[in-house]
């Protein structure tokens, strides 16, 4: 099966400070990976670097048959093809609902209005926030806002998703409500990683398990795998804390 | 103890309360008469005492209204905001007599004694403001030195401004932006040739005739139409990740903050010409527009950069992970959020952008300030600069005070919170 993102021996540096070590990582279309691992262990930085949020200083990352390197129109197009949600969700607090999602489309992909609104109301209402579609973001809970960013990364129509702690700002009741929407969208074959805590989460939606620490990859493993039967020393010990 | 029984609490309400305003009053009463009827209640006093008896009077009026929880809401409310101590009852007898004090000379001299008839200073016989210079010179401080019989132009050009500002805002959104292109591109033209005339029919004016109250709105229109996009772009460029363009944005910057209008306005007017081939010939009037401009774009891109610099990381990121490139990400995302924080700032430089335009008169150019130093100057008006600046003080006055009330609805119109 051919591999929709790949990277190769990939270093990142903060100054002096490594944050990301010689990263190997495939990829494969429909695929959904859960990033779990303690605070700075570089798992953020790792999927910003997908999308060149960060730019790493060596190795390749290659997403969709295109390599993220300086040309930036390159990079353009692999931003409108993957899309990104955020832990502060990150919505733009001078738009609609409705045209935080129409924005990117309109500009971007050159649609027309009427197609770009029609758009952003499927999505929206999978998201089952479509009554909010002409309220401010200051308007929505936390959840709603969440679910408004995943409704806007979505309306690009995106190949890949990438989920940087999406539940981590939320009050807990609201918590489901994202969760909800995000196994929707993995059952609907969407590519995902997804870097959370929500250990339940990715024991229902996770081909694979991805435990990262001081910047490597200490584990990778299949989902089952993982939790009934995990590997490494460190791997143990941060699920027994965490489970 | 006896000294409770003058205590003003609740249950005595009724004796302190009436007899309380009975002294409030009666000190108000003694200024007024003393202020207006020039009479003296207190005479009977001795010297001193007699000087500061409204506010013994009114201190010991005060403090016997002063009853907490009174159940009343009017003397609650004074109580709680100009009466809540003795220090607050002083200060606020104190600034009320001198208001009162001071209003009575002042409204003598601006109205009441003041000189409204007339064509010459001979006509001013009263002691107050003669605004005779004001209404003869009328003229000549709205167009400065543009000829009698040309000034329709003047007025044609600026209603046609107000028309075109005043229909754009009610046009449909779609008809709107061609609206908005047409006066920042082409009317600035239409504009000039008409105000400067030597084609079409029209006889040429110098720009050196050009002053008074139109000078100073051509100028701020000018100034504020240009100053905020290159501001704009220059705030961009101090935050660009591109060192040539960034180092170029901070010196340019820092150049123009660091030295004073008036030099940069002597410079343009004065040593710009000498620098130039000989032959080549700008205009005086477009030169300082040019200096003003530069000079107030340095102030706004500072501005500009405070609003850039609020937004959080987050919001760069969200635009560019939706696969927006540096042009659309600010002019979409960044700017409308960054300007709209930053519309007092925003005003603020354009406000002393308008206040500044008197000081184009070091170049001998005259706005409505200037042609007021000329008319005072004049030797069958000698003596009138203060009609004139208190007139020239109250026109920046009413155009800042309309600027500062558009943008606070703007400000208003633009918010999403809630």
């Amino acid at each position: 099966m051919s591999k929709i993102i790949e990277l190769k021996k990939v270093n990142k540096w903060f100054d002096k400070f490594q944050v990301l070590k010689d990263i190997d990582l495939e990829v494969a279309p429909q695929e959904k990976i859960v990033i779990c691992g303690p605070s700075g262990s570089g798992k953020s930085t790792l999927i910003r670097c997908i999308n060149r949020l960060e730019e790493h200083q060596e190795g390749n990352i290659i997403v969709d048959g295109t390599e993220l390197a300086e040309n930036t129109k390159n990079i353009e197009k692999i931003r409108a093809e993957v899309g990104m949600v955020f832990q502060q969700f990150n919505l733009f607090p001078h738009l609609s609902i409705l045209d935080n999602c129409t924005l990117a489309p309109i500009w971007v992909k050159k649609l027309p209005k009427k197609e770009a609104e029609e758009i952003a109301m499927k999505n929206l209402t999978r998201v089952q926030i479509d009554d909010q579609a002409l309220k401010f973001p200051g308007q929505l809970s936390g959840g709603q806002q969440q679910r408004a960013a995943i409704a806007r990364a979505l309306c690009m129509e995106p190949k890949i998703m990438l989920f940087d702690e999406p539940t981590s700002a939320l009050d807990p009741e609201m918590i489901k409500e994202v969760l909800d929407v995000m196994v929707d969208l993995a059952k609907g074959g969407m590519t995902m990683i997804v870097v959370t805590h929500e250990m339940g989460f990715a024991k229902e939606v996770a081909d694979y398990m991805i435990f990262m620490d001081e910047g490597k990859i200490v584990e990778r493993a299949k989902t089952k795998e993982f939790f009934d039967n995990p590997k490494s020393d460190r791997t143990k010990l941060f699920l027994s804390q965490i489970l | 103890m006896i000294l409770n029984n003058f205590k003003p609490t609740k249950d005595k309400i009724n004796t302190f309360l009436p007899l309380g305003s009975i002294f409030v009053i009666f000190a108000f009463l003694d200024v007024l008469t003393n202020t207006f009827l020039n009479y003296n209640i207190t005479g009977f006093l001795p010297q001193t005492l007699n000087y500061f008896s409204p506010l013994l009077i009114g201190y010991i009026g005060l403090y016997l209204i002063r009853i907490e929880y009174s159940g009343i809401i009017f003397l609650d409310k004074l109580n709680k905001n100009i009466n809540s101590s003795n220090l607050n009852a002083f200060l606020t007898l104190l600034i009320l007599f001198i208001i009162i004090k001071a209003i009575s000379p002042l409204m003598n001299w601006l109205i009441l004694e003041a000189n409204f008839t007339g064509s010459s200073k001979d006509d001013c016989t009263d002691n107050g403001a003669c605004w005779v210079f004001i209404k003869v010179w009328f003229n000549r401080l709205m167009y400065g030195l543009y000829p009698d019989v040309e000034q329709w132009r003047v007025n044609s050009a600026f209603l046609l401004l107000f028309a075109l500002v005043g229909i754009a805002f009610f046009v449909p959104q779609k008809i709107k932006k061609y609206f908005i292109i047409f006066l920042l591109f082409i009317y600035p033209f239409i504009g000039i040739k008409l105000l400067s005339g030597g084609s079409f029919g029209l006889v040429y004016v110098e720009t050196a005739a050009w002053g008074g109250l139109s000078l100073t709105f051509i100028i701020s229109a000018f100034a504020i139409l240009f100053c905020f996009p290159i501001g704009v772009f220059l705030a961009l460029g101090r935050r660009s990740s591109l060192p040539a363009i960034r180092y170029i944005s901070i010196g340019f910057i820092e150049l123009w903050r660091g030295v004073p209008l008036i030099t940069v306005l002597f410079m343009a007017a004065v040593m710009f010409p000498m620098f130039l081939p000989d032959g080549t010939f700008i205009d005086k009037l477009i030169r300082v527009l040019i200096a003003i401009t530069l000079f107030e774009a340095a102030y706004m891109a500072e501005v500009v950069r405070g609003g850039l610099q609020a937004l959080p990381k987050g919001q760069y990121e969200a635009a560019k992970s939706l696969g927006m490139g540096y042009w659309r990400m600010n002019v979409l995302i960044i700017l409308p959020q960054a300007l709209k924080l930053v519309i007092p700032g925003i005003a603020n430089t354009l406000l002393a952008l308008v206040k500044d335009t008197p000081l184009i008169f070091v170049v001998g150019l005259m706005e409505l300030a200037g042609m007021i130093g000329l008319a005072k100057t004049n030797p069958k008006w000698l003596g009138m600069a203060m009609e004139g600046y208190v007139f020239a003080g109250l026109v920046f006055w009413v155009i800042c005070y309309a600027m500062s009330r558009y943008s606070q609805n703007l400000e208003k119109k633009l918010s999403t919170e809630r």
